[in-house]
């Protein structure tokens, strides 16, 4: 079955990421496939390099990056939802005037549009969130 | 391009939270790709309907117009949990679109029909 994920809250405060994180891998280890995860309101915080949890603790984000990496997963970031919360990549940076980026590894700034394609292109859209 | 049925489910007060301005930013653009969309308004979501929204002295962007506007983007299905307008002491007299009521039962199967399902 093909999956997309939106991710709707950011991490730590919220466990809305953690759980769409087992669920992801989950699907992978039963050998579906994830079409697009999607990072939404406070979500996009979610893909942010600059987060540093004590050592004790799971990297939320560096654990999406890798998680990508491994899969060659498609995880997309709201450009305005980004722009609100502050999460930069080069060309946002360049066309806002910003002096730093700070989007992890994996993860791509794009529009809405790619929600929408993502539950059109889906057998399931699965909402993690409050 | 397929068409799916996407329903928005709105279940929080239009501000004090993002939620409700940012699920009304998906519902343009999958409107804007020509998706059969409708929406729900239940528990406090039902307030977002609510005429005459007043925000000046929050300091924050109005958008009770944007639910008038859905019209001009062909999307006129909005239902409305008579349950969460009642236990509110509202009804629809009280909102600022014209909108169908029904019950939490029916609700649940008009969900149902759904092939996504985006909750704020």
């Amino acid at each position: 079955m093909k999956f997309s994920i939106l991710i709707n809250e950011g991490p730590y405060t919220h466990q809305a990421s953690d759980t769409a994180y087992q669920f992801a891998k989950a699907v992978l280890a039963k050998g579906h496939e994830i079409f697009r995860i999607f990072f939404y309101n406070d979500g996009v915080n979610n893909a942010t390099r600059l987060t540093t949890p004590p050592q004790d603790d799971r990297n939320i984000v560096n654990r999406w990056s890798k998680l990508a990496e491994e899969h060659k997963l498609d995880m997309v970031v709201c450009v305005a939802a980004a722009q609100r919360r502050g999460i930069v990549d080069e060309g946002e940076a360049k066309r806002n005037g910003k002096d730093a980026t700070n989007l992890a590894a994996g993860f791509r700034i794009s529009g809405l549009g790619q929600l929408v394609e993502a539950g059109i292109q889906s057998d399931r859209l699965v909402t993690f969130g409050d | 391009m397929t068409i799916k049925k996407f329903m928005f489910v709105n279940r929080k007060a239009p501000y004090g939270t993002v939620y409700a301005l940012e699920s009304l930013e998906v519902v343009l653009i999958a409107a804007a790709f020509e998706q059969d969309v409708s929406l729900a308004f239940l528990d406090d979501g039902v307030y977002q309907l609510k005429k005459g929204h007043s925000t000046k002295g929050i300091e924050m962007k109005a958008f009770e117009k944007t639910y008038g506007a859905l019209d001009d983007y062909d999307v006129s299905k909005l239902y409305v949990d008579e349950e969460s307008l009642a236990a509110r002491g509202l009804t629809v007299d009280d909102l600022c679109v014209p909108v169908e009521t029904m019950s939490r039962a029916a609700l649940g199967k008009l969900i149902e029909d759904q092939d996504v399902v985006l909750s704020f």
